[in-house]
């Protein structure tokens, strides 16, 4: 009796600590112990359970939640376009995009390839997003220039442009570089503008110009009649293969066409999370007082185990830092639904048990039993369909295959787990009349 | 199981019940690859330019004229008739076949400066090529098909092929009835449709199970029964079940339809819709359809 009570009070601690802390959320304070918080900006250091309020290190919201634009580019493949080179003209134009985005200060903003040849850019709390569309989808306007402002190369005179390591002449440390090919064309041009720059007693450097801005000014030696050419300096990789997509996204045989474009305003993704939360809750109370009218203690219980579930999968969706939209809230509470169903299979068949005439607590084991199987297949079907989703959909339906999927698997566990633990300590604790169950 | 309505008996009625409620969704459906399309397909499938803009006063048939001759003015293009949205009608959406960033541009300008609307007005501007669109379709018939196929190998492996028959038959019978209200109420057929759709196919297929479950039982334990006693007898057990769960989903799913946003409404409509039908035919058609296939079986094996 004492042991049902410790332990019973142990489940009811959890849920209550891991409640808390979704909302509060738990962290190791940064520098181990020995607090150094300035003033200006207190560390949270490591995360262990995210806040759901905490946007950042949780929970991600979606554009429909906080208001914002996803725009979906295509790259328009000219005919004859050489397929197998186009993998590393996407990164061009992602990089490309990824450089006018920080150009026009959207320092949030996601992108991410879609399929071969599609592109998304996902910028939140922008107001006006026909400009981000018509600023993004320019073509790249690339120039190579000298100091007076002499135009002698343009984008389409660039056959391609890699990052490579190694060292271009036999006295230099390896390092990363930026290799260039050019057209036959281009490569004239090359041969004149290095003549002309490598002559200039001022300043010798040839200024690459993406959009109207530099993005590098190597210093010209010497002449370089040649098809090809080399930018050297001290490159890190990944600065090497920025600058080298980007000079490429100037030789971009295709332009990028906005195929899709879903923009949100804020009030409206306001609006939509707080009356979701609103549905959610007065959901579960309606449920809460159901499972406790038509199933009594049981229904109780019950009750508790749906708290579990919800923190457990708030704790879940935290550390999976999913990103959630609305289609994904209406998957949460729909599985919210579900996750009932199991126990309410379950004591359906308790109540069948006892009425039977078994006593209360080989009623309940035998319940648990019987239900097992038809739970397992029921859930396993759902499943089925939001692997599927999750697989074949795209956007906001993946967010809402994702909760969904996760609501059915926390949901078998605590129907089958926490609930049957709870149920038994019930009887330990000398609960057996049949009436308080519901038969 | 005295002064119980005999389902199983009745299969040939509710039979009839359920070919009239999926009858408009069927038509519609076998319409659409002849170009006659009933649904009112969203710009997600059909592609297209749809803004939304808050007017701060009621949008009224006059003021949406006025809009309309606005746009057409802009870009030279005839939008379809706005209408007047949001709970105070003082929203409106515009819509049309899909628009290019400029005219876009355009359209959101003169709006501002005519009725003195600022950033915070667009409340949703959404443009799809018919290329996205196409890609949509093909991925929903796709994952419809693929979650009906594994659904059906899994309730083989797990029960039995006519089971799964009986199953997949309900199923369709649901995802039709929610086609035909979508039909019948217009509600905008878009991408969360799918998503609406495939949580049917696992509910619906949920609330088979169980009844199914209780059959596989019964099997076990029955000597002279025939099957339509089994089934019969297996309905009448779950039944409590079956409505009580459809009680709690409701709750959940009726509440974010009371409560919900428009998008939100647009999505949960029809999942009540399939909710309610799934539990239907879960009770109504599944074992009746069992009994019905293992006869039918034996008289040929």
């Amino acid at each position: 009796m004492k042991k049902s009570i410790i332990s019973f009070l142990a489940v009811m601690l959890i849920i209550v600590f891991l409640g808390v802390s979704v909302i509060t959320g738990l962290y190791i304070p940064a520098g181990g112990g020995a607090s150094s918080s300035t003033d200006t900006e207190p560390e949270k250091g490591r995360t262990i359970i995210p806040s759901v309020f905490d946007s950042e290190n949780g929970i991600r919201r979606g554009l429909d939640l906080v208001g914002g634009s996803s725009i979906t580019f295509e790259a328009e493949l000219p005919e004859g376009y050489d397929n197998s080179r186009l993998s590393a003209d996407m990164s061009s134009a992602i990089e490309i995009l990824r450089y006018r985005l920080t150009l026009e200060g959207y320092t949030e903003a996601q992108v991410s390839q879609q399929g071969d040849n599609r592109i998304m850019v996902e910028i939140p709390q922008i107001k006006n997003p026909e400009d981000a569309v018509q600023v993004l989808g320019q073509t790249a306007q690339l120039v190579f220039a000298d100091a007076d402002g002499t135009q002698w190369l343009a984008g389409s005179d660039i056959r391609s442009a890699s990052s490579e390591y190694g060292s271009t002449n036999q006295s230099s440390l390896p390092g990363y570089y930026i290799s260039l090919q050019f057209t036959k064309e281009g490569a004239t041009k090359f041969a004149e503008a290095t003549a002309s720059i490598s002559k200039r007693t001022d300043d010798r450097s040839m200024y690459i110009i993406l959009d109207d801005q530099v993005i590098s000014y190597p210093t010209v030696n010497q002449t370089i009649d040649s098809d090809g050419c080399v930018i050297e300096g001290s490159f890190t990789e990944e600065g090497a293969r920025q600058l080298a997509n980007l000079i490429g996204s100037g030789a971009l045989p295709f332009s990028l066409k906005q195929v899709e474009l879903r923009a949100v305003g804020p009030q409206l993704g306001a609006n939509a999370l707080s009356t979701s939360l609103k549905a959610a809750i007065i959901g579960i109370i309606l449920v809460a007082i159901f499972m406790v009218i038509m199933y009594r203690l049981p229904g109780f219980v019950s009750v508790i185990a749906l708290g579990f579930y919800i923190v457990i999968e708030a704790v879940i969706l935290g550390l999976l830092k999913v990103n959630l939209s609305l289609p994904g809230i209406a998957g949460i509470i729909l599985s919210i639904g579900m996750a009932v169903d199991a126990n309410v299979v379950i004591f359906e068949r308790i109540k069948e048990e006892i009425r039977n005439g078994k006593t209360v607590k080989s009623s309940i084991d035998a319940g648990f039993k019987r239900a097992f199987t038809a739970i397992l297949d029921s859930n396993i079907t759902t499943l089925i369909a939001a692997g599927v989703l999750f697989f074949f959909g795209s956007g906001t339906i993946v967010g809402f295959a994702t909760t969904l999927g996760l609501g059915v698997i926390i949901s078998m566990f605590t129907a089958l787990t926490v609930t049957h633990f709870l149920l038994n300590r019930m009887v330990d604790f000398k609960i057996k009349n049949p009436k308080v169950y519901g038969a | 199981m005295k002064g119980k309505f005999p389902v199983v008996k009745n299969l040939k009625i509710f039979g009839v019940i359920s070919i009239l409620l999926c009858i408009t969704g069927f038509v519609s459906l076998i319409l659409l690859p002849f170009g006659t399309n009933l649904y009112n397909l969203a710009i997600d499938f059909a592609g297209g330019t749809q803004i939304e803009m808050n007017m701060h006063t009621e949008v009224t048939a006059a003021v949406a004229d006025e809009i309309a001759a606005l746009v057409e003015e802009q870009t030279g293009v005839k939008p379809e008739a706005p209408v007047a949205t949001g709970t105070e009608r003082d929203h409106v959406m515009i819509r049309s076949t899909s628009l290019d960033t400029e005219q876009r541009a355009a359209i959101i300008k003169a709006m501002q400066e005519k009725y003195n609307l600022t950033d915070d007005d667009l409340e949703k501007s959404d443009d799809v090529s018919a290329s996205v669109g196409n890609d949509l379709k093909k991925k929903a018939f796709t994952s419809a098909f693929v979650a009906v196929v594994l659904m059906l190998v899994y309730i083989t492996f797990r029960f039995e092929f006519t089971s799964g028959l009986a199953a997949v038959c309900c199923l369709i019978h649901d995802l039709l009835v929610m086609l035909s209200v979508y039909v019948i109420l217009q509600i905008p057929l878009n991408q969360n449709f799918i998503a609406a759709a495939l949580t049917i196919l696992g509910y619906s297929i949920n609330a088979s199970i169980i009844v199914f479950d209780r059959v596989r039982e019964n099997m076990h334990i029955a000597r002279k029964e025939t099957f339509e006693e089994i089934a019969e007898k297996s309905i009448w057990q779950t039944m409590g079940r079956t409505i009580n769960t459809t009680l709690t989903t409701l709750f959940m799913v009726g509440m974010i339809f009371i409560l919900g946003v428009s998008s939100l409404r647009d999505f949960t409509m029809p999942l009540l819709v399939g909710i309610v039908s799934g539990a239907y035919s879960s009770i109504f058609l599944a074992s009746p359809l069992w009994a019905f296939f293992r006869k039918h079986l034996r008289k040929k094996a």
